[in-house]
């Protein structure tokens, strides 16, 4: 057991004497997350309309006023030919024109008055959510047009409550996301060196014939990391809490547990890919650009894994940020009971074993 | 001496036991596989039904819900807090309740109303699915019924609601197809991904293999050195366009609008603005785990706060000055104007010239940094 001690002491020593690397690795998760925590938004917010009103009358003004007033649009540019609208659209800045048809209040009655809405399509959901939020302004508008009219019709119109995030904001969605996507990445890429750089200088000869046993030698490389790495999850915790606003509606026992689990599912992975590969530049190859799009793309992190063709819904489920990210957007955001988290902490208790399992039959204890 | 250099950066490229496989690699997954990923499309919502009326009506609206191939109805429950309890578990994304007498109360034009409750975690999600659920409901056939036999009398006056029409139209992607505005963004990624990290690996690889020491006593000038360094990734980088250009047309025919010479312009430029930064990263750096976190971390910033996946638009003020410090941003701009719009090049020459400034930047600041002596 000594000579274990000795070997959790010496890596421990490997990475305090790195002092560069040390402040790279604990600065940049947080870095990136009060970046992206703040950046990554979906939010529709003072999206620039341009407006064709050939009638320019009272009406008409206040349509245009009640969309200016809202927090999602500035109207912007009043052009005066619909042959400018294609234009607009070139020049990048305006994402909705709003077009009101001739003699608009004139025609109210005849039911001839429209208002055409053509949004710039090229990013579609922001499209969709503009000409939602722009088409749910006019039918108030026409809601309380009716009413002054004195016609009373019975609403059918749903209330329509917003759950566990009633102002919409983006980071309820993607700390949790980022915060998966970060320390996966640091995780693998931290330990994806450890055993290659001993490869690559020689030293792994040293190890190979100390008594320690494969097992050991892997665990005593996870230890000193797992502990660095929960430091730099309490400083993501507190950075997503106290700075960024993200409550912890949860257990948050049941949050520090999956969060260690899924630290050293990473870990391994990483040890797993530095049994594999006989360099540190192909270590590093294969932890950094191999994973990054993976944990990007298939995390759910910015796309829902519920939008995927089934194909790659059964290829994310491999990617361990998956479950991680799925896992705390119910503790953390929705509050869910610890019981819900069960499937995915079982997923990931999985993984680790595999890992941990494959990177020991990769383990070569004969000298090459 | 230069044409040496750069056949001597071609070996070690293609000799090293990694770099051509994910050469191969990398470019087939970003361009055959994640763009079916890269789909921000809101579908398939699970919708749970609280059905607390239990009349004709309520029953019609469900079927009609059902029969929506953009809803999922994933169950019914009696009460709505068992309904909250299905949401909390993930086992539905709405919950469509239905209060007690509402066919009673409609028939009467009294206002009794259904409840939309989403899960808004997902912001987009959450506020696109009620949303449609809502247009839905209201402009349901099923209602006009109810309210014109409601109105009684007075619908004989209703000739005389004053309304207006609401129609919508989306330009350059009347689909909204994701394939459209992904494709392009994932050409960026690709040519970032290679032609930014392996200059970053690059020098400091030398560096740790100790086979800068030769070049370093050898009659090789900065410049040279770096502009053997860029040669190379500069062909590499057109390879890897031709490649995605290739692909988008042929596997999702996604063509451009604008001109094919206008992009391969740009990407030129754009590929010595990211090789020059990687080599940057590379003289800095004195291990490779070092240039490789610090490359991470820039590429990651370059990736999420340039428009790729999210809009710059809707970022706060102070994001949006990092973003203008992107040179992603301005690629990704171009691509998706030439690509959707067809704006040519006279529409582009702001973009055009910080990207050139940016390259001269990158690349003399590479030249500086570089250090003959240790």
């Amino acid at each position: 057991m000594t000579a274990f001690g000795s070997f959790i002491k010496k890596e421990f020593l490997h990475i305090l004497r790195d002092k560069l690397t040390l402040l790279i690795v604990v600065g940049m998760p947080v870095a990136q997350l009060l970046l992206f925590g703040y950046a990554i938004t979906t939010e529709v917010r003072n999206a620039e309309i341009a407006v064709y009103d050939p009638v320019n009358d009272a009406l008409t003004k206040r349509i245009i006023e009640r969309l200016d007033a809202s927090k999602y649009f500035n109207v912007g540019e009043r052009i005066t030919s619909t042959d400018r609208i294609d234009r607009v659209f070139r020049e990048g800045r305006t994402s909705l024109v709003v077009v009101f048809s001739d003699g608009f209040s004139g025609d109210l009655l005849n039911g001839e008055a429209s208002v055409q809405l053509i949004a710039d399509g090229t990013d579609p959901n922001q499209a969709s959510m503009i000409t939602a939020y722009a088409g749910s302004i006019l039918s108030s508008v026409a809601q309380e047009l009716a009413e002054e009219s004195g016609v009373r019709r019975a609403t059918v119109t749903p209330v329509v409550r917003m759950l566990y995030n009633p102002q919409g904001k983006s980071a309820y969605n993607f700390v949790p996301g980022v915060m998966g996507m970060i320390l996966m990445m640091i995780c693998a890429m931290m330990t994806a060196i450890a055993i290659a750089k001993e490869k690559e200088t020689g030293t792994m000869e040293v190890l190979l014939t100390s008594p320690v046993k494969p097992l050991l030698i892997i665990i005593a490389k996870a230890i000193p990391y797992l502990v660095l790495s929960i430091f730099l999850l309490a400083l993501v915790l507190v950075c997503a809490v106290f700075v960024m606003g993200v409550p912890i509606a949860g257990n948050f026992l049941a949050l520090c547990g999956v969060s260690v689990l899924f630290l050293a599912c990473n870990l391994f992975l990483g040890l797993l890919i530095s049994t594999v590969v006989n360099t540190q530049m192909a270590a590093m190859i294969a932890s950094g650009m191999g994973l990054m799009l993976p944990t990007m793309l298939l995390s759910g992190l910015i796309f829902p894994i519920e939008s995927m063709p089934a194909a790659l819904q059964w290829l994310s489920t491999v990617v361990p940020a998956r479950w991680y990210i799925q896992a705390i957007r119910m503790i953390m955001i929705q509050g869910s009971p610890v019981a819900c988290i069960m499937p995915e902490v079982g997923i990931l208790s999985l993984m680790a074993i595999v890992f941990i399992a494959i990177s020991l039959g990769n383990f070569k204890t004969r000298l090459s | 001496m230069l044409s040496f250099l750069i056949e001597k950066e071609f070996k070690q490229m293609f000799r090293n036991p990694i770099i051509p496989k994910m050469l191969v690699a990398l470019p087939l997954m970003a361009m055959l596989v994640f763009p079916w990923a890269a789909n921000q499309e809101v579908k398939n919502v699970r919708v749970d039904i609280v059905d607390n009326d239990h009349s004709s009506l309520s029953e019609k609206i469900s079927a009609e819900i059902a029969a929506s191939a953009f809803f999922n109805v994933s169950g019914t429950s009696g009460t709505y807090t068992e309904a909250l309890d299905k949401v909390d578990s993930d086992d539905a994304d709405m919950i469509f309740n239905i209060p007690q007498d509402f066919e009673k109360c409609l028939v009467n034009g009294e206002a009794a109303p259904m409840v939309v409750a989403t899960n808004a975690v997902n912001g987009t999600k959450g506020t696109l699915g009620a949303s449609y659920l809502v247009s839905m409901i209201s402009g349901s056939s099923v209602f006009n019924e109810y309210s014109e036999k409601a109105a009684g009398a007075a619908a004989a006056a209703a000739v005389n609601i004053p309304s207006f029409s609401v129609t919508t139209q989306y330009r350059f992607n009347p689909s909204l197809d994701y394939k459209v505005f992904m494709v392009p963004a994932l050409i960026v990624l690709l040519l970032t991904l290679v032609c930014g990290f392996l200059p970053a690996l690059n020098i400091v690889g030398e560096k740790e293999a100790g086979t800068i020491e030769q070049i370093n006593v050898s009659p090789v000038g900065k410049f040279q050195f770096i502009l053997a360094k860029l040669i190379p990734l500069w062909i590499l980088g057109f390879v890897i366009m031709a490649f995605g250009l290739v692909v988008a047309r042929l596997v999702y025919g996604i063509v451009p609008e604008g001109s094919l010479e206008t992009l391969l312009l740009f990407s030129s430029v754009y590929v010595l603005v990211v090789s020059g930064f990687g080599l940057i990263v590379s003289n800095y750096a004195s291990t490779l785990q070092q240039a490789m976190f610090v490359n991470y971390f820039f590429i990651m910033i370059f990736f999420l706060m340039g428009g790729m996946f999210t809009p710059v638009a809707s970022m706060p003020g102070w994001a949006q000055v990092i973003a203008a410090l992107n040179p992603l941003k301005y690629f990704i701009e171009v691509m998706r104007l030439v690509y959707l719009k067809g704006s040519t090049f006279i529409d582009m020459v702001p973009q055009f010239l910080t990207l050139c400034g940016f390259a001269l930047v990158f690349g003399l600041c590479a030249v500086v940094t570089y250090r003959k002596s240790s």
